[in-house]
């Protein structure tokens, strides 16, 4: 079972995403270090995300894109600012333009990755931070994606239950 | 939507002072004077004063003329916008976490 809260926090610029899974640290802390494993949960399923490139060291950069329903392309980079296996990991999200680089010009977060051992498997902190109300609109367009693929459940659910 | 991106930024300039964040908290709850906010903090009636209008530059506070006084009261629109971005980016990491927990337990494995 998977209990989680939210708490955005508009004065701090600040949103925390907490989540229990029924699954050892060092299986939840793979679901960041492994691309395959990554693209299976960063992008909606209407959105898929690749990982092109996930250099999972410090200072280290993953290069990523994600394919819309009509072909378009969303793409994103990350730089990782620590590492400490299993149990934490900090990394700036932004911008990147088709090669891939980061875009100075579009915002970044920055999010932190709490990973602890609790008798019931693992309980996992995400703190994304924003620099500003214009970054946090530009992550929101990015994952504008997200809100379609709902509608589409939506939509199948309706269907189903007709 | 009503505030534009430069308002934005200056609610956020705005708010990341402490003692500004405390006067906004408080004048949300009721409006008070300025000369009554200016008691609540250690410093003088002008540094309040001064936080009080880049408070009100950005929005999230207006001040009515009542008498002698000044009432601060708190706009809480400007805020609320922000929320609602929050929220729905609230809702993209709704969806992650469940991705995350259908790929752990899917395994087959028990790992816990």
């Amino acid at each position: 079972m998977t209990v989680i809260s939210t708490t955005p926090d508009a004065q701090a610029r600040t949103l925390t995403v907490l989540a229990e899974f029924p699954a050892q640290p060092k299986a939840v802390w793979q679901l960041w270090a492994d691309p395959r494993l990554l693209e299976r949960w960063w992008g909606p399923p209407t959105w898929p995300a690749t990982f092109r490139e996930h250099d999972f060291t410090v200072g280290g950069e993953a290069k990523y894109h994600m394919t819309g329903p009509a072909g378009e392309r969303s793409n994103g980079w990350w730089r990782f600012l620590t590492l400490d296996e299993p149990h934490a990991l900090e990394f700036e999200d932004g911008f990147a333009d088709e090669q891939g680089n980061p875009n100075p010009a579009m915002p970044t977060a920055t999010a932190r990755v709490d990973i602890a051992e609790i008798p019931s498997g693992t309980r996992m902190t995400i703190t994304m931070r924003f620099g500003s109300a214009e970054d946090l609109e530009k992550m929101v367009e990015m994952g504008m994606a997200e809100g379609m693929a709902l509608a589409v459940g939506q939509i199948d659910e309706i269907l189903a239950a007709a | 939507m009503v505030v534009g991106q430069r308002d934005a930024d200056r609610v956020f300039a705005a708010l990341a002072d402490a003692t500004r964040r405390d006067i906004v908290a408080r004048v949300l709850r009721q409006e008070a004077s300025v000369s009554t906010l200016a008691r609540q903090y250690d410093m003088s009636f002008a540094a309040v004063q001064k936080h009080v209008a880049v408070l009100e530059r950005a929005g999230l506070v207006t001040k009515e003329r009542r008498g002698r006084e000044q009432l601060v009261r708190g706009d809480i629109d400007t805020i609320r916008r922000v929320r609602e971005l929050l929220r729905q980016y609230e809702d993209v990491w709704r969806g992650r976490i469940d991705r995350m927990h259908d790929l752990l337990t899917q395994s087959g494995e028990d790992t816990r």
